[in-house]
């Protein structure tokens, strides 16, 4: 399942590239100081006149070979690039869904255990304000307020800085507290209302009725027997919205400038550096698969009912 | 026949049970039906006026307010809102009422556009796959799962920045771009739809009234065109109510990150991008298209809400 689906994944985006309109020798060939003939052994070196599937079956293998080609524009290995980004991103990442977690179950459970209650329906109106606001515009007011307006938190986020230790600790928190903020508050409030459903989906359940006839406290029913058996679906759901996460992600690490994936990719395409947007786009859907794989077997794992053959 | 319109018909009751010379009479109640439990979503209703004014705003509002969008009077600049710029200017002096007014026909335009194509290639997908079974559906059912895990942020991205410059050869500067968002919007976002209508059709078709159509003859295109599809339709107005929403982020998201149409279009979400760098100076100027970006998704996403009530019960979510 795995394989097939990257493989797949592979093939659309190189097609994407492939389609494009423009040549990665374009400018060469407009340049009257290189002769026709480089160009033409350039491109014969490169193979760029082999048949499409021909070329896509080279960058395959190249890629499995971790050979990612070369940054035009930073001159580095595109590899190299991605690793020093990644960390950053995925820290960021981890955080904002560890934030939407912490909000969202707590939330959707008090909200489903008592459906249609003024807690409910408060909670429900600001899941559906957090999921409506763009992340970019929420970045921008988080920014206004917190930075410029109360000057209490640093708004351009910095990889490499001098301190060390806990001052360097609590200087990375600090910078990365909006960030985390705006990804965690969007992603949760999409989040409330799926733990929400999952829970009334649970409620209504015989062993719960059950449950509580034995006279177990309401609590315990709720922590032990409710809980328990609503966040299974919703692990999946955490791994189904990443993509989504993924495009927040990038906006987020735009406006704060922080260093990772996205801003990366962003500024990759704005300087034309295909090598690297084509291989980041590949990190992206292969994270994507990863985490999906990872949901199933948990899926599996927490709920035994459910076999995979 | 879960969620489908007709499926509350037979669980209300006495509507079925009517002489064949009212058939005409079930139709008109059941929208009023309808429309009786959309209104009980109180901020649906609200929402529904709130999105009736932005839209009517954005049509008529160049008839009333004919300041011109493109007029640079730097004498004004990062004016905040006073009387003859209501909404302020930009860095430019340029009204940001007017601007707000054209970049709110594009926003809106690209979302229900971008919706259109979505709900074309999923009710398209979702409609084979549904109809054919075996072999045709395990593989368009394949496709969609690998469209679901597509990173779709940066092959957004990835598909403006390589076909921007064609398109906007092909079809001019405007035209152009707003084709392909439209269709690169539209062409990532069909899954949801194409698993609902083909989950709709499984359950639907084996149905009596299916059995009765095919009985009498009905071929398989009437089959699906007459049949299926209308009984489908409930919660596809749903999904496609809340993929206007979805477009309508997108599309501001591509503008924001500096790839979505030309600078000198003055989409919201471009107004944003461009109004970044004077955070401190001219807030207006950032949180007046967020908030219309805010206000617009927020009132289609209630509207979504209300809707599903009213079309289709049975779903919590």
């Amino acid at each position: 399942m795995l394989i097939p689906s990257l493989l797949g994944i592979s093939v659309i985006i190189y097609t994407i590239l492939a389609l494009a309109p423009g040549d990665p020798f374009g400018q060469l060939l407009t340049n009257p100081n290189v002769p026709a003939a480089v160009v033409a052994s350039l491109r014969a070196k490169f193979g760029l006149d082999d048949p499409i599937w021909l070329r896509y079956l080279h960058w395959l293998v190249a890629m499995l070979h971790g050979d990612w080609g070369f940054s035009f524009a930073s001159r580095i290995n595109v590899s190299t690039l991605i690793l020093e980004r990644l960390p950053v991103s995925l820290a960021i990442l981890g955080a904002a869904e560890l934030l939407a977690i912490l909000i969202a179950i707590p939330v959707g459970v008090l909200a489903g255990t008592r459906p249609y209650s003024i807690f409910d329906k408060i909670a429900n109106t600001l899941a559906f304000v957090g999921f409506s606001l763009p992340t970019f515009f929420t970045g921008l007011v988080l920014i206004l307020i917190f930075s410029i307006r109360l000057n209490w938190l640093p708004f351009v986020f910095q990889s490499n800085m001098s301190s060390t230790g806990l001052t360097w600790l609590w200087q990375n928190i600090l910078q990365s507290i909006m960030p985390v903020t705006v990804l965690g508050l969007f992603q949760g409030a999409a989040l409330v209302r799926y733990v929400r459903a999952s829970v009334l989906d649970v409620v209504r359940l015989d062993y719960v009725t059950t449950a509580r006839a034995k006279g177990i406290g309401e609590r315990k029913v709720i922590m032990r027997h409710i809980v328990r058996n609503a966040l299974i679906p919703v692990v999946t759901l955490v791994a189904v919205q990443l993509p989504v996460v993924f495009g927040g992600a990038i906006i987020t690490e735009q406006i704060f400038r922080i260093p990772g994936m996205g801003s990366l990719l962003i500024s990759s395409i704005l300087s034309d550096d295909t090598p690297v947007v084509m291989a980041i786009t590949f990190v992206y859907a292969v994270l994507v698969i990863v985490f999906n794989l990872i949901a199933d077997l948990l899926y599996a794992w927490l709920d035994p009912r459910i076999a995979y053959r | 026949m879960p969620g489908s319109t007709p499926a509350s018909l037979i669980a209300e009751g006495p509507e079925v049970f009517r002489a064949p010379e009212l058939v005409a009479g079930p139709r008109l109640s059941l929208r009023r039906q309808a429309w009786r439990r959309f209104r009980k979503h109180t901020l649906a209703v609200a929402s529904l006026f709130i999105l009736g004014f932005l839209v009517l705003g954005v049509v008529v509002g160049p008839l009333l307010w004919r300041v011109p969008m493109g007029a640079i009077d730097l004498s004004a600049m990062l004016q905040g809102p006073l009387l003859d710029h209501p909404f302020g200017t930009n860095g430019l002096g340029q009204d940001l009422l007017a601007r707000m007014i054209f970049g709110g026909r594009i926003s809106l335009a690209v979302g229900v556009a971008a919706m259109a194509v979505a709900v074309g290639i999923g009710v398209a997908v979702g409609a084979i796959a549904g109809m054919a079974s075996g072999r045709v559906d395990a593989a368009l059912m394949w496709l969609t799962d690998l469209f679901l895990a597509l990173p779709q942020l940066p092959l957004l991205l990835l598909l403006m920045y390589l076909f921007r410059g064609a398109l906007r050869a092909a079809f001019g500067d405007e035209g152009g771009i707003f084709l392909l968002i439209v269709v690169v919007i539209g062409g990532l976002r069909w899954m949801s739809l194409a698993r609902l209508v083909r989950a709709q059709f499984l359950s639907l078709r084996e149905k009596e009234f299916i059995e009765a159509a095919r009985a009498l003859g009905a071929s398989r295109a009437r089959l699906m065109l007459r049949h299926l599809l209308p009984n489908a339709l409930g919660p596809v107005i749903v999904a496609g109510t809340i993929e206007v929403a979805n477009a309508i982020i997108i599309e501001s998201t591509l503008s924001f990150l500096g790839l979505g149409f030309p600078p000198d279009v003055p989409t919201w979400g471009h107004m944003l991008y461009d109004a970044q760098q004077y955070l401190d100076s001219a807030p207006h100027w950032a949180l007046i298209p967020g908030a219309a970006i805010f206000l617009s998704v927020l009132s289609i996403n209630f509207i979504g809400d209300g809707l599903r009530d009213a079309l289709d019960p049975r779903r919590v979510i």
